[in-house]
């Protein structure tokens, strides 16, 4: 167990290194002068070197990428080009309402797929299951966008029971900011959902035909319970990493969805750094993103050794 | 194959991808309206006998951009599979056949290309290399080649000790031979069905691209185009929202049901009701 963790450990930060680095050279290679940008086109050929100099633009591309990524390591990402202030307290400012709808999307998609491939799986091959699996199947089509156009439409529009987009702060109280983000959470979570649910359904069927499970309801364990207690335990191996994978989307997802309801997240703030070539709040907030999918996926990887009680043992 | 018809996930699905090619194919031949021409006068018209689907706010008609909008979603979801099976196989292959260092080093290159969240970087890549079909294209098709490198690394994992295998070794043949002659046959179908999937996703990603202004620009018809054009226009003309998203949900869903069926059929072990 410790030389896999070891093991482990050192593939996840040999891939954040790499990571950076290409995040670092990419950015490198954009067209235009970040300098340049700043100052705008009437800015003087020395005045645009000085501060080249200041952001340490002049410096071998080296020492650049080991500046920033040594910042990086002490959470200090440097000043945004665009809102001149340092990156870190946009990111804060943003991640706030991204984390928490990040966080409500994959609850809710957990708590619709988790008892609906329960369900399917206990009812295998009979009308229910094929009700609720044409239903993921129609899931996992719908664009979450588009999904999300359909809920303003009908919600925000038709029944004027949530705002259509915006968001009031945290500073209005809990209940408005949760309502804010309500729509937008049902729109992400919808398509992961579908998918989650078809993966509980296969995995639990697997599971379902196992010896054991025959074992406890010959024994005479209500089916109710063997399906809670042994059947949903040892289903969660592919389930957990499904929702470990789900999180990249989540997170990517956020940037369409948070532009569809002009939410002031992290989803937006990249989407409009991009257009803005405000380079540095780019890399800096792509860099969390990756490094939270990588840390996602080490934790995923981690906990199959709880899950699974198999696993410890193996080094 | 012979079983295949009677699979109803793959007929539907079939039927379903084979109209919208035939819809996409058609709308160079014919469309109901041209669609390069406004008609102020007919804008926002909701659905009727002469506009179906309804007309957008420069009077266009719906269903004829749709039409010409499945061009561009095809196009870019099959150049993008395109790319990402014709690197992303060869490299799986290779990995199978040496194995060892090489497997390595391009496992981990694919662990890191997995760690950026696709759509994110494919934003990143349309936004600062312009806009526009050809960078979409790139954009989704990089993210393609890991699929495919997986899939046919662990096809052919699975292949290599078997003792077909052996014996063509023993005929003299060497890696390069063997896995063009016997491993890629027998991963083919594996490939055709992530081939599908990988499709369907492509529509999405593309949709979601060209909503976000990073896909084909206009005056090219495109359907997540079309929704972000709809956004504003909701309260006035809901059908500009509701049609294109639904030819992006039917078509990405023939092709889910295509590639279940496919993997059904060509699996048996995978098969629902045995």
């Amino acid at each position: 167990m410790t030389a896999y963790l070891a093991k482990r450990l050192a593939v996840a930060a040999a891939t954040l290194v790499l990571a950076s680095i290409v995040v670092f050279a990419v950015l490198e290679i954009v067209p235009g002068d970040p300098a340049r940008l700043m100052l705008g086109m009437n800015a003087s050929a020395q005045q645009v070197d000085l501060l080249r100099d200041q952001m340490g633009l002049n410096a071998p591309v080296i020492i650049h990428y080991l500046h920033w990524a040594g910042g990086l390591l002490t959470l200090d990402f440097g000043r945004s080009y665009t809102y001149s202030v340092p990156v870190i307290d946009l990111v804060a400012e943003r991640a706030i309402v991204s984390l928490p709808l990040a966080l409500m999307a994959l609850l809710l998609a957990t708590a619709i797929a988790l008892p609906v491939g329960l369900y399917s799986a206990s009812r295998r091959g009979q009308a229910g299951d094929t009700i609720s699996m044409g239903a993921a199947q129609l899931g996992v089509a719908i664009p979450n966008f588009w999904f999300a156009l359909m809920l303003i439409y009908l919600f925000a529009v038709w029944l004027k029971l949530v705002p259509a987009g915006g968001f009031p702060g945290w500073g209005a109280g809990l209940w408005p900011g949760l309502k804010a983000l309500l729509l937008p959470a049902i729109a992400l979570a919808l398509p992961q959902a579908a998918i989650l649910a078809r993966v509980a359904r296969s995995a639990l069927v697997e599971v379902l035909s196992e010896e054991y499970i025959r074992t406890a309801r010959a024994k005479g364990m209500p089916r109710r319970a063997v399906l809670w207690r042994h059947a949903l335990r040892n289903a969660m191996i592919p389930v957990v990493t499904i929702m470990g994978l789900q999180f990249s989307f989540l997170l990517a997802g956020t940037i369409i969805i948070e532009n569809v309801f002009y939410l002031p997240g992290l989803g937006r703030l990249v989407f409009q750094a991009i257009t803005q070539r405000d380079l540095v709040v780019v890399e800096s907030v792509v860099m969390l993103l990756v490094a939270s999918v990588i840390v996602v996926n080490l934790l995923v990887d981690l906990s199959y050794a709880i899950v699974d009680p198999r696993l410890r043992g193996r080094s | 194959m012979s079983g295949a018809f009677s699979n109803r996930s793959f007929v539907t699905g079939f039927l379903i991808t084979l109209a919208v090619a035939a819809m996409a194919l058609a709308s160079y031949a014919w469309t109901p309206y041209d669609v390069t021409r406004l008609v102020i006068s007919d804008k926002t018209q909701a659905p009727s006998l002469a506009h179906w689907f309804g007309t957008d706010h420069f009077g266009r008609d719906i269903l004829s951009m749709i039409m010409i909008g499945a061009r561009n979603s095809i196009a870019v979801a099959l150049v993008a599979v395109g790319i990402g099976m014709g690197i992303g196989v060869p490299l799986g292959l290779w990995a199978a056949a040496r194995g060892g260092f090489v497997d390595e080093v391009l496992m981990r290159l694919n662990d890191l290309v997995f760690a950026f969240p696709a759509l994110l970087s494919a934003i990143m890549i349309t936004a600062i290399f312009g806009p526009g079909a050809v960078n979409a294209i790139i954009a989704i098709g990089i993210f393609n080649i890991p699929v495919f490198a997986r899939v046919a690394r662990a096809g052919g994992l699975a292949i290599w000790p078997r003792e077909f295998i052996l014996a063509a070794r023993a005929a003299g043949k060497g890696s390069a031979q063997i896995t063009l002659e016997h491993i890629l046959p027998n991963i083919a179908t594996l490939l055709l069905v992530q081939g599908t999937i990988q499709f369907a996703l492509g529509i999405l990603a593309e949709a979601g691209l060209s909503y976000l202004g990073l896909g084909a620009q206009p005056p090219m018809p495109s359907w997540g185009r079309m929704l972000f054009e709809a956004q504003t226009r909701m309260v006035i003309a809901p059908w500009m929202a509701i049609f294109p998203g639904m030819a992006i949900v039917v078509t990405v869903l023939g092709l889910n049901l295509l590639g279940d069926g496919l993997a059904d059929i060509l699996d048996p072990k995978s098969r629902r009701r045995a």
